[in-house]
C-alpha cells in the first residue's frame, strides 16, 4: 500500500505542479504553431556508393507518436536524419525521394536546411548539452542559433523545462553549468532545448538508451504529454517502450548486403498483436534481431 | 520502548579503520621490448633537457663578465647600450621593449588570421581541400626566416607606408600610433611585427586547428539540429571549446615571435628604445634582443658578453612563455574552458 502511494504521488504532483498553467511564450519568427504531418515518399539514402535505405513510404501523422523499430544497422537512424536534413552533413551522403512536411518537400530547391531543422527538432542518443553554457542558456540556445526573438525568455525557459519534466530538479540552479547534470537530466535538458524553439516535429534517436529506468519513465511521460502538440518520431530498441508510447509503428529490416526498408507499418496495437508479416511478430516478440 | 534508559551503552573501543593492514607492493616486470623502448624514450627526453641546460649554462658563463661589471639590476633596468665609455654602460630594457612590441604586434595580426585559417580547414573544407590547405600552411612554416626578412625589407616595407600613414593620421591619438613630423615610416616596429606575424602564423594555425578538430561532434550536430547556421555552430560550440587552444597557440606564437632574429635584424635600425622617449611603433626605430645580437655579433669580448646576457634574458622569457603555453594547450584538450 505505502509502496504504491509513494510511487504514485510524484506522478500526480508532476501533473499538477508541472503542467503549464499559462499559455505558450510567443517566439517571433519561429515555426508556425501546432503539430505537422511528416510524410516520406520513396525515401532512399546512400553513404558513398552504398545504398543503405530504399523506397521508404511512411506517414507520420500530426500530433501522434510514431515508433521506428528494427534490428541494428537497418537504417533507422539514417531515415530519421533524412527527416530533418541532418543526413546531408555527412560527406558523401546522398538521398532520393521526398520528405513532405505538411505537404511541402523539405528538400525542394530554395528551402533552407536551417529553416527545416528549426521546425523539426532532434534529440540524440547520447545527451549532448552545451557544457560551457548554463542550464538556462542551453534551453535558449536554439533561439540564439536560429536568430529568433522572444520577449518572455523566463517563461519560455520554465515552460520548456516543465514540458521536458526537468523544471522541479533544476529551477533553483538555472545558472549552473549544463554539463554538471546527471545523464538522465542532461537528456531531458536536450529535450527542453529542442522544445524551446517550439518545433512542429520532434525526432528522437534512442533517447533512453543511455538512461536509467526512472529517467526513461520521465522521458516517456514527456513524450506522452507532447502528444497532440508535437509530432514525435522515436527510434527505439525497447519493444515495451515502443508499445507504451507510440500510436503508429514501422518495422525496418535489412537483409544481408541489402538496403534497409520498411517491412510493415501500422497502428502499434496491431503491429504488436497480430501483424501481417511473420517477421514482424518474430521481432516484436524478441525471437530475432 | 520507553522503559529503556536513555543512556548510551558503553561502546567497545573500535580499532581505527585499516589498522593492522599494510599496503601490498605490486611489482611489474616489464618485458625486454618495453625496457628497451623505455630506455630509448627516456634517453631522448633527457638529452633534450640536457641540451637546454647546456645552452642556459653556456649563456650564463659567457654573460657573467658583462653582468658582474654592470650589476644585474642595472643591466635589467637600463636602456642605453654604450661600450665606448668607461665603465661601459649596457642595459637590456630598451631591447626588451622593442622585442615585446614586435612580438605583440605580430601576435595581434597573426591570431585572427590563424583562427580563420584553422576554421577554414576544419569546418569549411572538404577532405581534399583540407589536405591541400594544411599543406600550404605547413609550406609557409618551411620558408626560412631570412627570406621573410628580405621580402619584408625589400618589398613590404615600402608597400606598408600608406597603411602606416593612414594609421598615424587617423589613429594618431592612440599613444603608440603617433609619429613625429617627417619621420621615415619604413623600418618600423609595425612592419617588423607584420613580417613576424607571417612567421608565427603556421604554428598558431596548427595548434588551433588541432584543438578545433577535437570539438565533440555531438555538440556540433546539436547546434545544427537546432536550426543554427555553420557560423552559428562555430560561435556557440567550436570557439568556446577551442578557447584554451587559441590562447595557448597564441602564446606559443608569442614565444616564437620573441625570438625571431633575422627578419627583425634586417628591418629595424636596432637603436634600443630609451626610457622617457615616447614609443612610436609606426615610424623608423626600435631594436629587439635577437636582431641586436645578430647585428653586433663579432664585436669585442665585452660587447659579446653583454650580448650573451641579453640572450640569456630572452632565453628565460621565451622558455617561460612556451611553458605556460603548453600547460594551457594541454589543459584545453580536456574540453573544459581555460581561464588565465
Ligand atoms: N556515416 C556513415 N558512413 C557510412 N556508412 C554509414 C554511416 N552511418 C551509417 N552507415 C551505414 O548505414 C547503415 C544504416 O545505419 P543506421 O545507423 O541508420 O542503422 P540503425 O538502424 O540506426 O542501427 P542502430 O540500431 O544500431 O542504431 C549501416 O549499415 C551503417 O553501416
Ligand atoms: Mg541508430
Amino acid at each position: 500500500m505505502t509502496d504504491i502511494h509513494e510511487r504514485a504521488l510524484p506522478m500526480t504532483e508532476t501533473l499538477v505542479a508541472e503542467s503549464p498553467a499559462v499559455g505558450r511564450a510567443t517566439i517571433i519568427g519561429g515555426p508556425p504553431p501546432g503539430a505537422a504531418t511528416l510524410e516520406a515518399r520513396g525515401a532512399c539514402a546512400w553513404f558513398g556508393d552504398r545504398l543503405v535505405l530504399e523506397g521508404v513510404d511512411l506517414v507520420m501523422p500530426a500530433g501522434q507518436v510514431t515508433a521506428l523499430i528494427g534490428p541494428s544497422g537497418c537504417g533507422k537512424s539514417t531515415f530519421l536524419r533524412l527527416l530533418n536534413r541532418m543526413h546531408e552533413l555527412i560527406p558523401g551522403a546522398a538521398l532520393d525521394g521526398e520528405i513532405l512536411l505538411d505537404g511541402t518537400d523539405i528538400y525542394a530547391t530554395g528551402t533552407r536546411a536551417q529553416q527545416v531543422r528549426m521546425r523539426i527538432g532532434m534529440v540524440f542518443q547520447k545527451p549532448n548539452p552545451f557544457p560551457a553554457m548554463s542550464i538556462r542558456e542551453n534551453v535558449l540556445a536554439g533561439l540564439k542559433l536560429a536568430r529568433l526573438k522572444c520577449d518572455e525568455k523566463d517563461d519560455l525557459v520554465e515552460q520548456s523545462l516543465i514540458r521536458a519534466g526537468l523544471w522541479k530538479e533544476v529551477r533553483d540552479r538555472l545558472d549552473s553549468a549544463g554539463g554538471a547534470l546527471s545523464g538522465g537530466q542532461q537528456q531531458r535538458l536536450c529535450i527542453a532545448r529542442s522544445l524551446a524553439v517550439q518545433p512542429n516535429v520532434l525526432l528522437m534517436d534512442e533517447p533512453c538508451s543511455a538512461l536509467d529506468p526512472t529517467s526513461t519513465r520521465r522521458v516517456e511521460e514527456t513524450i506522452d504529454e507532447l502528444r497532440g502538440e508535437v509530432t514525435v518520431v522515436i527510434v527505439t530498441h525497447n519493444m515495451q517502450q515502443a508499445n507504451r508510447v507510440s500510436d503508429i509503428c514501422a518495422f525496418f529490416l535489412a537483409a544481408e548486403n541489402q538496403p534497409g526498408a520498411v517491412v510493415e507499418q501500422g497502428p502499434t496495437r496491431k503491429m504488436f498483436e497480430n501483424p501481417d508479416d511473420p517477421r514482424t511478430l518474430d521481432y516484436v516478440e524478441g525471437r530475432f534481431g | 520502548m520507553s522503559g529503556i534508559d536513555l543512556q548510551d551503552p558503553p561502546t567497545p573501543p573500535s580499532p581505527a579503520p585499516g589498522a593492522g593492514r599494510t599496503k601490498r607492493v605490486v611489482t611489474e616486470v616489464p618485458s625486454v621490448v618495453d625496457r628497451r623502448f623505455n630506455a630509448i624514450t627516456m634517453g631522448a627526453g633527457i638529452s633534450v633537457l640536457v641540451l637546454l641546460l647546456l645552452v642556459g649554462a653556456f649563456l650564463l658563463i659567457q654573460s657573467s663578465d658583462a653582468i658582474s661589471q654592470t650589476g644585474i639590476l642595472r643591466f635589467l633596468t637600463r636602456t642605453e647600450w654604450r661600450t665606448d665609455v668607461q665603465p661601459p654602460a649596457i642595459g637590456v630594457l630598451g631591447l626588451l621593449t622593442g622585442t615585446v612590441l614586435v612580438a605583440v604586434v605580430a601576435v595581434l595580426f597573426a591570431v585572427p588570421l590563424s583562427v580563420f585559417c584553422a576554421l577554414a580547414i576544419t569546418e569549411y573544407s572538404t577532405a581534399r581541400r583540407r589536405k591541400w590547405l594544411i599543406g600550404v600552411v605547413d609550406l609557409l612554416a618551411a620558408v626560412p626566416s631570412l627570406l621573410f626578412g628580405l621580402w619584408g625589407f625589400l618589398y613590404l616595407s615600402d608597400k606598408m607606408i600608406p597603411i602606416s600613414t593612414w594609421l598615424s593620421q587617423n589613429l594618431g591619438f592612440i599613444p603608440f600610433f603617433h609619429t613625429e613630423k617627417n619621420a621615415s615610416l619604413t623600418g618600423s616596429i609595425f612592419i617588423a611585427g607584420v613580417v613576424v606575424a607571417l612567421m608565427v602564423l603556421p604554428i598558431i594555425t596548427s595548434v588551433t586547428r588541432e584543438v578545433f578538430s577535437q570539438t565533440p561532434p555531438g555538440e556540433k550536430e546539436a547546434a545544427l539540429a537546432l536550426g543554427g547556421t555553420r557560423w552559428g555552430m562555430i560561435r556557440s560550440v567550436v570557439l568556446p571549446y577551442g578557447r584554451g587552444g587559441i590562447i595557448g597557440g597564441s602564446m606559443l606564437g608569442l614565444g616564437r615571435a620573441l625570438g625571431e632574429t633575422i627578419a627583425v635584424a634586417l628591418l629595424l635600425p636596432q637603436v634600443p628604445q630609451r626610457i622617457g622617449d615616447s614609443i612610436h611603433i609606426l615610424q623608423n626605430g626600435g631594436a629587439t634582443v635577437s636582431g641586436f645580437i645578430a647585428n653586433r655579433a663579432g664585436a669585442d669580448a665585452f660587447t659579446v658578453s653583454g650580448l650573451m646576457a641579453a640572450g640569456l634574458v630572452l632565453f628565460i622569457i621565451t622558455l617561460a612563455t612556451n611553458m605556460i603555453a603548453s600547460v594551457v594547450v594541454a589543459r584545453s584538450r580536456s574540453g573544459a574552458g581555460v581561464d588565465l
